[in-house]
């Protein structure tokens, strides 16, 4: 008699790797769109309580319509709203640092700031991937992403090159979350099964682009890139921190507490 | 008996033109004169309407993180966002009569203010969401509709504009509610107990009874207010009780009955001693509503020093350059 094995997988992916990539595209949309619905009402200056509600119902509609095309290339029945609502943390596929918490208006900024960076040359990229309907809806959110990332660089100027106080607490955000940065480049085997797609964008041509934008902003800022070489990863597999359990928890109460319910 | 229609140093040459205006049907403009107690009556009401949009951004803002599609997310960050820019365009219509914005904003923080009492009232449900839109934005469409016509320019075309928005809020409001009442029974149940719990409220926000509202003459005759208080509650109750029959849902009022003879649906005492309780800080969460008011404005403080700071580096440095 054999013993049943034990050895699994490292990871557990998703059996289409394309419904992979679309949820991490689309995750990152809806938590950080999430992150920012989470300041209206409570915004610094009333300007700013519309400025970031633009930008959240941009990235969650944005989210909305990546989760639908995923929810159709997976063709198991599942909608938006079954994948938004009814996955847990541990199949969400967003990266790290847009579930960080809000922190004070410095935190928000700079996570803004250099998910935007990001974001505007992830989806300028993908306009021009081989997925037609993927293509599409990159090329309108990149005119919307285009706008956050003016308005979170230009908040960053404000913040590191406005008061003693505001540049240090900008500073310090920068360094908080520059960890999570390395992830949003790292290439892993879903990518490479999507290139074989013809859905693959280059990385690394990316992360050298992003490094000058973010670059000469946080100097036109008067910050200081952060030199640490420490990183965190793991959001693309579902290895959460643990901040992302607790806002889905939040999220999905009423859309869980009604299983079969429409709204 | 004292005059307290106009403060003494008004010239009473310039009061007597400016109501031969009024009577005509003009519109006053801020460059006009205007008799210093209408300018203060204007600012008042202009402020606490501003107040309100603020204040009233808090209770839907409640559900934003917990909205349970994302179709509904999104519609109701789209309208407490609009409720932020109402409350924007009114202040700045309330800087044309020579107030500034920050003054108001403290008056609202130090508690001096006053604000729309529905908004005092907590969010218990997601359906309270469909309720408010449905009920609050209903009642507010229906005074503001005659605030349209208000004598004073500037408040009466914020006015048109808002309007537009508020319908669609109260449309969507509506059809959350529809939805809900031909849902799960506990859909029904939620949106029922929603109405129970907002249907009175909605029908103080319209204000005092006629018989005890101190400022409605002086605003009537200014022709700043069109209708009286009554006649807008009546108008309210008329329009929705045939909505709620529509939903196949009640009204927590025993007495309400139709007038054949009238038109009007007659309805049940409105409890106005919870009424002033609410208007005068005691409501179940007017602590609350004022605590996360002064909250985000002390939090803000660094960030709205620092936007000051940069901008006057940026003077400076274009000054040096020129």
């Amino acid at each position: 008699m054999t013993r049943p094995s034990v050895a699994g997988n490292r990871t557990s992916g998703a059996a289409n790797p394309l419904v992979d990539y679309l949820l991490r595209i689309a995750d990152d949309r809806l938590v950080l769109g999430h992150r920012l619905s989470e300041w209206c009402g409570h915004g610094p200056i009333l300007e700013e309580d519309i400025a970031l509600s633009n930008m959240a119902l941009d990235l969650i509609g944005a989210a909305s319509a990546l989760l639908a095309l995923a929810g159709t290339v997976e063709e198991k029945g599942r909608d938006a709203d079954a994948l938004a609502f009814f996955r847990d943390e541990t199949a969400y596929r967003n990266a790290l640092l847009v579930e960080q918490p809000n922190g004070d208006f410095a935190v928000t900024i700079v996570r803004q700031f250099l998910f935007d960076a990001y974001s505007v040359l992830q989806l300028d990229a993908l306009s021009r991937c081989g997925h037609a309907d993927l293509a599409a809806i990159a090329a309108k959110s990149l005119k919307e992403d285009k706008y956050h990332l003016r308005h979170s660089s230009d908040w960053m100027l404000k913040l590191g090159d406005g008061t003693p106080e505001s540049h240090e607490r900008t500073q310090r955000a920068l360094d908080t979350l520059w960890r999570y940065t390395d992830e949003l480049f790292v290439k892993d085997a879903v990518d490479d099964a999507t290139a074989a797609l013809g859905v693959s964008i280059d990385l690394d041509a990316i992360r050298a682009q992003w490094h000058q934008l973010v670059a000469d902003v946080v100097g036109r800022a008067t910050l200081t890139l952060p030199t640490s070489t420490v990183r965190a990863a793991g959001g693309r597999v579902g290895r959460h921190t643990e901040h992302l359990g607790h806002m889905l928890a939040e999220m999905q109460i009423v859309a869980r507490s009604h299983p079969g319910a429409t709204w | 008996m004292a005059n307290t229609t106009t403060a003494p140093h008004d010239d009473p040459a310039l009061v007597v033109a400016f109501e031969a205006r009024i009577a005509a049907g003009e519109s006053i403009e801020p460059k006009d004169w205007m008799p210093e107690r209408y300018r203060r009556q204007l600012t008042r009401m202009m402020s606490q309407h501003a107040h309100s949009e603020i204040v009233g951004m808090l209770p839907e803002g409640n559900w934003i993180t917990r909205a349970p599609s994302l179709r509904r997310k999104l519609s109701l960050i789209a309208k407490v966002q609009d409720e932020a820019g109402h409350g924007l365009y009114i202040y700045c219509g309330t800087e044309t009569l020579g107030v500034d914005r920050h003054d108001l904003v403290n008056q609202l923080l130090d508690g001096t203010a006053k604000y729309s009492s529905i908004f005092n009232y907590p969010t218990l449900s997601f359906s309270d969401v469909g309720v408010i839109g449905w009920l609050v934005d209903g009642a507010a469409i229906v005074n503001q509709t005659i605030l349209a016509k208000t004598s004073y320019g500037p408040y009466a075309r914020a006015m048109i504009r808002i309007c537009k928005e508020e319908n669609f809020h109260k449309r969507q409001g509506f059809e959350l509610c529809a939805h809900l009442a031909k849902g799960t029974p506990a859909q029904q149940a939620m949106v029922q107990d929603s109405l129970n719990r907002f249907w009175w409220p909605s029908l103080m926000m319209l204000g005092p009874s006629d018989t005890n509202s101190p400022n409605s003459g002086e605003l009537l005759r200014w022709k700043i207010k069109r209708k009286t208080n009554d006649e807008l509650r009546q108008r309210f109750v008329n329009l929705t009780v045939p909505q709620v029959q529509a939903l196949g849902l009640t009204l927590p009022d025993p007495d309400l009955t139709f007038d054949e003879a009238t038109g009007n649906w007659t309805f049940g005492e409105i409890d106005w001693d919870e009424f002033k309780q609410v208007i005068s800080g005691n409501g179940p969460c007017n602590h609350e509503r004022l605590a996360a008011r002064r909250k985000a404005h002390n939090e803000g403080e660094w960030v709205r020093a620092a936007a000051t700071a940069y901008a006057s580096k940026r003077k400076t440095a274009s000054s040096e350059a020129a």
